[in-house]
Parts: structure tokens; C-alpha cells; sequence
């Protein structure tokens, strides 16, 4: 040892390893504007596809006149249903086992359905081509209101499933019925009820939203008719389903279906599933015998891809007089839109929706959920979380708040009183789940004590004085949620997708000069994957981040995995890392043990390599190694130095958090000031701090213009009236407000590292906290519940109608 | 349709092209010119994925013609490095702040604040706020593209940055 050995500190500072701020290595290209997205993507010849699509929410489509359109210089091809009648694809498999519409056969069911599909040399005349189309449309009466659409007059909407008794998911009570799902024991429920002192019951309605990431979904599709290959350029969060699904349903050998997902700009959810584009798309490329490329404009994503929640939630708790809850008794209107596109793993109709019971220890509780259609845009995707969690976490946060109010009970201290203790831990839910791990009073009193929460209230108690002496317009609003999400999907015997198990996977191959490659079966859309994972392998292995590249999103090289999206990718993928770098582990100390000339349980690892236990200058870097698995391996060993690992989890994981949003009204204008927001996260064991507080500032602010304002609208004969960015809420850096972030560490005790994962919590905390500011700030004034989204007006008109303004 | 010879300078160099009065002059930057860091997000000119610099003045490029910006000298993100290729103090401002995820809207965000770098070199943080409502993120929350832009203005300004206060 000399000056210039490096400390353990420097070795450890070197790897970049779990724990470490670690700056993403995707920003290189990302600052320079050398990021590669898919409408980046251009093949020789290639050709470019639009849509026709209906105006009318639901019509019959009479007569589809294409003759004018294939006038139009450089138009191609129009295809439409007929088309694709002949190739067996008019209709596609959804992943909730429903089928859908690729194009309008015979009517059509919402506004700015796919009707045909014009192919043209640029993207200008295939523009000129869809106007040219000329569809005769015969109007039908629209169903718009979901709590209409099981009315014994209601016009039935997909006339594929008259007759129809059961669906996917069990028996159905009405041709506009998709499924009824139940948990939960209704029996000891109900007398949970009947006997207790104290109930509430409010209808939660949980608006349709959107995740509109800023690029669009799109797809450059390929067919090579000399090889019989297809090969697809996607915005796809899931690029092996995809795979599966394409040779499923196209017919061709999956060995020679390429998918590529490259750069993604944003997801949230809404590139989980399959669109009509992407089967058009390859049609046409089959067809045509040219690459086709499909984009979508900012108008049909918004008005024709997946949705998010639109749930109505008749909320029930049951509870003692002194505020300890008994029952909770959910009962859920789901408006699925014209066909059941949902994002969900298959066994679960609405998702995870089952979480409900929240943060809070349940003696007993029930559920039910129908699902029905309607004409509107069919979807119901995971936006920014994990199957239904959002509205289940709003549900039963909002609920808390409602009990509280009537108890005249502290919303925090109603929280304390019912949280699941840590002792209670793996706690057993009503409704069926196991919880892996928590500590909920700590970072519930850790909120309250950084935010100085008992002066906020006093602080509330004066203003409101003060509003009543007349002495001021603004009420103030004290938003608390608590929130346990439910991510890691999943298990195999809990989650698959059309019959494949959700597990996930990493090979990782080692190269001679201690450089190596992870690919993956997951697929960032921001969340820098590329940086993290590289940091999980220099931790287990002692090679440095900057030395590990991570490929994802090729399926001809990448292991099969399925995807990212309701935060999967740390606690299903992450582990996979963390599995197959221990495998390349075991095999480097039987390499080192070799080498060193010892018994492998002589050696101890430490840090970057392999050290002889009481004799420290016995040393062998993991670097050399490297070197040495290509060139000096056990006699009987297979030289290299690679892993696989298809890891399926054994359960979910439960990240939780604690948030409270303070926020002044002003009851003449409905204008909201945010004043402080504080969010404290515990996802577990922490890989990168610095992307954790990203992904915690970008789900905060999807959740703040959720709640307080984005919203998909529809009139009531069925108009989207929110098409674009115009009407549609999208919040800039102005009204954007300041956060505060903070974490406690409750290690998840299954996951090989104790990662739970984070990218959604904040959504799924965040919204709930932003409605229960605005409901605590009027509730002084009578109110129990306002729906959401809480926008100026709405909150004007909350005012109003409380008396607060004349 | 008849096509319009275009001539226009673009980072530094001479560009010329033969558009339809109707092309978007994001179309002509992207597929004329394979230049593909300018996105398209919204084309309503909300987002600002889109965002070039012409004649010093920020622009979303998806709402105007390749013919309008005939003789015009414009920049777009492939312009802003170094020139000797290096990240420039906006871009590493981003990379160190962690001031982008997915990266699409990136581009349009790094070409306004260079414009309200140039126009403003020392702005506020309401200043910085207001200077890009231009451009929409769904990543980020905007807290650290503010922090980024603030690091480039320390830097180019030739002081410390310092960390606003909480």
C-alpha cells in the first residue's frame, strides 16, 4: 500500500453503484437531439399511412367509396375492413380478451374510430387521400352516460356479443355488460355494516383522463416477402408481447417477426397495447411490398388511443365511534368505452383494483366492479400505475378524509389510528393481497413533523375565523394522502398477459477486457434504465457502470421479458439483474479461486474483486478476471463469462408513501395557489437518488394536472370536446408548483436487492392529495365530496354552491 | 403539386430544397434536411418539441411554411454544442440537473432557453418559468429543467452555481 492505492472509498466512487447520483448516460445523445425515435426511423421506399375516421359516435357505415381517393397523386392504397377480411384481421384479440375493431366493420362504435387506412407515397398525400374518401354513414343514437348504459332501453352497442351471456370474465346481465368482478366476503362485510356505530357512503368518481406522452404512438413495418420477415419499428413499452401477438394473430413464425422499439418518448401506459396503426401497418406492408410508416397526430391520440380510469366508485366504511374502521364496501361503475382494451393482466378484470382497503388494516371488506360500454374511445390503460391502483388509492384516501370530517377527527390522526402496524407485516389483506413490508407510522409522523403540520392546521383554524368575520376571501386546504401501492407485476401465478407469465428477464455477458452488455426484457421511456441498471451489476460485480452497456428493446437480441409499465421494471427486472450478475459472480470465483490457488470458500468478495479471507494482498481484480475466463479457466469449465435470468417474482412489492399538499382558494375566482408540496417516498432500497426525485417531480405533476384539471370530456351526444392540447390540460412550468421530496427505506424483504420501484407513486399519491387539499378547504363550509378535476371553474361553482358567493 | 426552390441557412451552413408551399418547415428540417433532433409532439404549436431559433427569435416549426423561412438563418439543437463538439453549458446543464427523462421534448426546451439565455442572461426562476410556458414536459415536473437553466446561466455568466434555497 502507497499514496496512490486507491482507498476502499475511491474503489467504491468508482463503480458508480447502487446509491450513487450517477448522471444518466442517455442525456449524451438526449441534449444533443441524436436520440433515435421511431418517426426517426426511415427505410428505402418507405410509404406513410393515415386514417379515415368517423365523425359520428355510432353509426352504421353504409358504403366506404374509396374510387376519388385512389385519383389523389401518390395515394396507393386504401384499405378498410373488406381488406382485411381477406388476411383473417378485421378484428384483433384485446389484451382483457375482448376483441376490437381494427377498422369500422359494418359500424362504428366512438368518435374518430379507424374507419380505412390510406397508403401514400408522403405523409402530405396520404393526408389528400383520407379526405377524398368518401363513408356514408347512417347516425345511431349514442350511449354517452355509463350509468345509463344497462337501462333496458339502452341501444346496444357491440351487436358481435348479442346473445352473448358470458364474456371473458364470467356471466353478463345486459348486451352493453362486459363483466362483474367480486371480492372480498360480502356476508361478514354486511355485518360489519349493520352493526356499526359510525358509516359514510359517497359516490368517488374518478374522471377519464389521459397519459398523452409527448410523442405519440407510431410504427415503421417492414415485410420482406423474398424472407418472409416482418419487422416492426414500435413505440412499444412492451416489445416481446408485441412479438407474441403479431405471430399469434398474423400467423407468422415468431423466429422471423423482428421488433425493435428504439428511443421512446414517454409512455405512461398508453404503448402497452395494440392499436389498429399497427396492424394497418403491416397490412399494408404486406400488401404493398414497401416499409410503411404510421404516425399518429396529437388529435387521434388523445381522442382514439387507450384512455385512463373512469371509474365511479360508491365508496362505504363501516367504523367505531372513537374512528377505528370495520368494513369497507366498494361498489364500481367502470365506463370501458366501445370495446374492453384494458391494459390488465388477464384473471384481473379491473386491474388491482382490489388494493383498495389502502394503507389501512381491514377487518373485513367487499368489492364488486361492472364493466360496461359505451361509444366512447376503448382503452382503460395503467396511466403512470399499476392496474386500477390510482383509483383505488383515490377511493379509499378520499374515503379517510370523509370519515374524518364526519368523526371530527384529524384526517392524519384517523390515519395513524388504522394503518397496518409493522409488526403486521407480510399482512394479509381483505381483499386477498400480501404486503411485503412497511412502516407507515414512521413516515406518516415523519410528514407531520417536516412539514409542521399541527401549526398548518392552526394556522387553517384562524383562516377559516377569519373567513367567516368576512376578513378575507381565500380558504385554505390541508391535503393528506397516505397511499401503498401495489407493483412488481408479477408472480406468475397472479399476472400474465394473453396467457404469458409476467416475469422478467437479463442476460449479461462479460467481455475479455472487463467491458460487458446487458439486454433486457424491459423498455425505458425516461425512466433511464440504461444508467441504473449498469449501477445494479457495478454494485454486484465490481465492474464500473461506465463499462456496462444496456441494451433494451431489440427483440432478436434481447432475452423475452414483458415490458415496463406499472412500475415492473425495478421489482421484476431489477431482480433479474441483480440474478443473473450473482450467476457471473459464482462463476468468476471459481475462475478466481483457480487462479489464486485456493479453495472458492477461502475468498471473500470485496468490492471489485475477489479477496483471500486473512490475507488481504491476495487479491484478483474482477477486471482480470474478465481476462482470465477467456484464457485460464478451471480445467472441465466452459470458458466466458455470461448469464441469463428469466426472474419471476414470488410476490408483489408495496412501496408507500406520505404526502400533504397546503393550498389557498379563492372562492370569487375558484383560483388555486399551490403553496407547498411535500412528498415523502418509500420505495426501498434506493438505486439512483437523483432519477428516484426525477420520477418523483414527473408523476407529482401529472397527478397535479390530473386533479386539478386534465380531463377527456365528451358532450352528450358523444364528442370528444378535450381533442388537443388546447382543451385538454396540460400543465406548463407556470402552474406547475414547487416540490419537496424526502424518503424513508423499508427494503423490500423478497426482492434481491430490497428494490420496490417509485415511477408511479407519485401519481398515485399525488392525485389524491391534490382533491383532499381542495375538499379540506370547503369542507368547513358543509361540503362532504367534490369531483374531480378541480379546476377554477369547479371551484368557483363549489363556492357558489355551498354559499360561499353570491 | 408545384414545387418552390427554398434557400436558408441552417447551423451555419447553406441549405436549399425543393418544398410545396404546404410543407411544414419541421417536415423540411426532418425529412429534407435528415436532421431529427426538432420533434413533432403536438402540431398546434402547444408543446414546443418543435422549437427552432430563427433569426433570433424562438419558433415552433410546425406551424410555419418551409416557404416563410426562405433566407432565414436558423439554428436547431444539432446546433448547439461546442464548437469543438463539446456539450455546450445549456446541455450540460440538463445532464447535470437532471433536467430531462424521456428526452423527446429536449430539443425544443434547450433551443427556447438558449434564445432566453440570449435575450435574458440572468433571469429569476418566475423569469425562467414564464420564458419556457412554451414548451410542455411530461417527465420532468420542470424543477430541474429550471435548475439546469440556472446552471448555464451561472456558467456562462462565469459564477458559481449556487442551489436556490428550498
Amino acid at each position: 500500500m502507497n499514496d496512490l492505492t486507491p482507498t476502499r472509498e475511491q474503489r467504491e466512487a468508482a463503480l458508480e453503484g447502487m446509491g450513487c447520483k450517477r448522471k444518466r448516460v442517455e442525456d449524451i445523445r438526449f441534449t444533443q437531439g441524436k436520440g433515435n425515435y421511431v418517426d426517426d426511423v426511415k427505410l428505402p421506399g418507405m410509404l406513410h399511412g393515415d386514417f379515415v375516421r368517423s365523425p359520428h359516435p355510432h353509426a352504421r357505415v353504409k358504403k366506404i367509396d374509396d374510387s376519388e381517393a385512389l385519383k389523389v397523386p401518390g395515394v396507393l392504397a386504401v384499405i378498410t375492413a373488406e381488406t382485411l377480411k381477406t388476411v383473417n384481421l378485421a378484428w384483433m384479440p384485446t389484451l382483457a380478451g375482448d376483441v376490437q375493431m381494427v377498422l369500422a366493420d359494418g359500424k362504428v362504435l366512438f368518435q374518430n374510430q379507424e374507419v380505412a387506412f390510406v397508403v401514400a407515397t408522403d405523409r402530405y398525400a396520404a393526408d389528400d387521400g383520407i379526405n377524398k374518401v368518401i363513408v356514408e354513414y347512417e347516425p345511431l343514437p349514442p350511449l354517452v352516460d355509463p350509468f345509463k348504459s344497462m337501462d333496458k332501453d339502452a341501444p346496444v352497442l357491440r351487436e358481435d356479443l348479442v346473445g352473448k351471456t358470458s364474456g371473458a370474465h364470467g356471466p353478463r346481465k345486459h348486451d352493453n355488460h362486459i363483466f362483474e368482478w367480486t371480492v372480498g366476503d360480502k356476508e361478514l362485510t354486511d355485518a360489519a355494516f349493520n352493526k356499526a356505530e359510525v358509516k359514510i357512503k359517497e359516490m368517488i368518481s374518478y374522471h377519464r383522463t389521459h397519459p398523452s406522452p409527448l410523442e405519440t404512438c407510431q410504427c415503421v413495418c417492414s415485410f420482406d416477402k423474398i424472407k418472409g420477415e416482418l419487422t416492426i419499428y414500435g413505440t412499444f413499452q412492451a416489445p416481446h408481447v408485441i412479438r407474441t401477438v403479431v405471430a399469434l394473430i398474423a400467423k407468422l413464425p415468431e423466429q422471423k417477426i423482428h421488433v425493435i422499439a428504439p428511443d421512446i418518448g414517454g409512455g405512461f401506459g398508453n404503448k402497452v397495447g395494440a392499436y389498429p396503426g399497427y396492424i394497418c401497418a403491416a397490412v399494408a406492408s404486406i400488401v404493398t411490398g414497401k416499409p410503411v410508416k404510421w404516425v399518429e397526430d396529437r388529435i387521434e391520440n388523445l381522442t382514439a388511443t387507450s384512455f385512463a380510469r373512469d371509474y365511479h366508485m360508491t365508496t362505504e366504511i363501516a367504523a367505531t365511534r372513537d374512528g377505528k374502521v370495520t368494513g369497507l364496501r366498494v361498489h364500481v361503475l367502470a365506463d370501458h368505452g366501445a370495446f374492453d382494451a384494458c391494459a390488465d393482466p388477464s384473471k384481473w378484470p379491473a386491474g388491482f383494483f382490489n388494493i383498495v382497503t389502502g394503507s389501512y388494516d381491514f377487518p373485513t371488506a367487499h368489492l364488486a366492479v361492472d364493466g360496461v360500454y359505451t361509444n366512447k374511445a376503448p382503452g382503460g390503460v395503467a396511466y403512470r400505475c399499476s392496474f386500477r391502483v390510482t383509483e383505488a388509492a383515490y377511493c379509499i384516501e378520499r374515503a379517510m378524509d370523509i370519515l374524518a370530517q364526519k368523526l371530527k377527527m384529524d384526517p392524519a390522526e384517523l390515519r395513524l389510528k388504522n394503518f397496518i402496524k409493522p409488526e403486521q407485516f407480510p399482512y394479509h389483506s381483505a381483499l386477498g393481497w400480501e404486503y411485503d413490508s412497511g412502516d407507515y407510522h414512521t413516515a406518516m409522523r415523519k410528514m407531520m413533523e417536516t412539514t409542521g403540520y399541527a401549526a398548518l392546521r392552526k394556522e387553517q383554524a384562524e383562516k377559516r375565523e377569519a373567513f367567516k368575520r368576512g376578513e378575507t376571501r381565500e380558504v385554505m386546504g390541508l391535503g393528506i394522502s397516505f397511499f401503498t401501492e401495489i407493483v412488481g407485476a408479477g408472480p406468475s401465478k397472479n399476472c400474465d398477459i394473453l396467457g404469458i407469465a409476467m416475469f422478467d428477464s437479463c442476460e449479461i455477458r462479460m467481455h475479455p477486457t472487463g467491458a460487458g452488455i446487458a439486454r433486457m426484457g424491459t423498455k425505458s421511456q425516461g425512466q433511464g434504465h440504461e444508467t441504473t441498471w449498469a449501477q445494479i451489476i457495478a454494485t454486484e460485480i465490481g465492474i464500473p457502470a461506465d463499462n456496462i452497456m444496456v441494451e433494451e428493446g431489440n427483440t432478436d437480441t434481447a432475452p423475452y421479458g414483458l415490458g415496463t409499465y406499472g412500475s415492473r421494471s425495478t421489482p421484476v427486472a431489477g431482480a433479474a439483474i441483480a440474478m443473473a450478475a450473482r450467476k457471473i459472480k459464482a462463476k468468476a470465483q471459481m475462475i478466481a479461486a483457480y487462479r489464486l490457488e485456493v479453495h472458492e470458500d477461502d475468498l471473500e468478495f470485496d468490492i471489485d474483486g475477489f479477496r483471500v479471507k486473512g490475507l488481504p494482498e491476495k487479491f484478483m481484480s474482477m477486471k482480470d478476471i474478465c481476462w482470465a475466463a477467456y484464457n485460464s479457466v478451471p480445467p472441465g469449465m466452459e470458458p466466458g463469462l455470461e448469464a441469463v435470468s428469466y426472474y419471476d417474482p414470488p410476490n408483489m412489492t408495496y412501496p408507500f408513501g406520505a404526502y400533504l399538499c397546503v393550498m389557498d382558494i379563492d372562492v370569487d375566482t375558484g383560483v388555486y395557489k399551490v403553496r407547498r408540496f411535500y412528498a415523502l417516498d418509500d420505495c426501498g432500497t434506493r438505486i439512483n437518488p437523483m432519477i428516484i426525485e426525477g420520477q418523483v417531480h414527473g408523476g407529482l405533476t401529472e397527478a397535479f394536472a390530473i386533479a386539478m384539471g386534465q380531463e377527456i370530456r365528451y358532450d352528450e351526444v358523444g364528442n370528444v370536446v378535450t381533442g388537443s392540447f388546447m382543451d385538454f390540460f396540460m400543465p406548463t412550468a407556470v402552474e406547475t408548483p414547487h416540490w419537496e421530496t424526502d424518503f424513508t427505506v423499508t427494503p423490500s424483504p423478497h426482492h434481491p436487492i430490497g428494490a420496490k420501484g417509485v415511477g408511479e407513486s407519485p401519481n398515485v399519491g399525488g392525485v389524491p392529495a391534490f382533491s383532499n387539499a381542495v375538499n379540506d378547504a370547503f369542507s368547513f363550509l358543509g361540503s362532504t365530496h367534490i369531483q374531480m378535476p378541480h379546476d377554477f371553474w369547479r371551484n368557483w361553482k363549489a363556492a357558489k354552491d355551498l354559499g360561499a358567493v353570491a | 403539386m408545384a414545387k418552390t426552390h427554398v434557400t436558408m441557412k441552417v447551423n451555419g451552413a447553406e441549405v436549399e430544397g425543393l418544398v410545396e408551399p404546404r410543407t411544414l418547415l419541421v417536415h423540411f428540417i426532418r425529412e429534407n434536411l435528415q436532421m431529427t433532433g426538432t420533434h413533432i409532439g403536438c402540431e398546434t404549436t402547444h408543446c414546443g418539441a418543435c422549437t427552432v431559433d430563427i433569426d433570433g427569435m424562438s419558433v415552433k416549426s410546425c406551424t410555419m411554411f418551409a416557404v416563410q423561412a426562405q433566407g432565414s438563418d436558423i439554428t436547431t439543437v444539432e446546433g448547439m454544442a461546442n464548437a469543438d463538439g463539446t456539450l455546450s453549458a445549456l446541455q450540460e446543464g440538463f445532464r447535470m440537473m437532471h433536467g430531462l427523462q424521456c428526452g423527446f421534448c429536449t430539443p425544443g426546451m434547450i433551443v427556447r432557453a438558449h434564445r432566453l439565455l440570449k435575450e435574458n442572461p440572468s433571469p429569476s426562476e418566475p423569469e425562467i418559468r414564464m420564458g419556457i410556458s412554451g414548451n410542455i414536459c411530461r417527465c420532468t415536473g420542470y424543477q430541474n429543467i429550471v435548475r439546469a437553466i440556472q446552471y448555464a446561466a451561472a456558467k456562462i455568466n462565469g459564477v458559481e452555481f449556487q442551489e436556490a434555497a428550498e
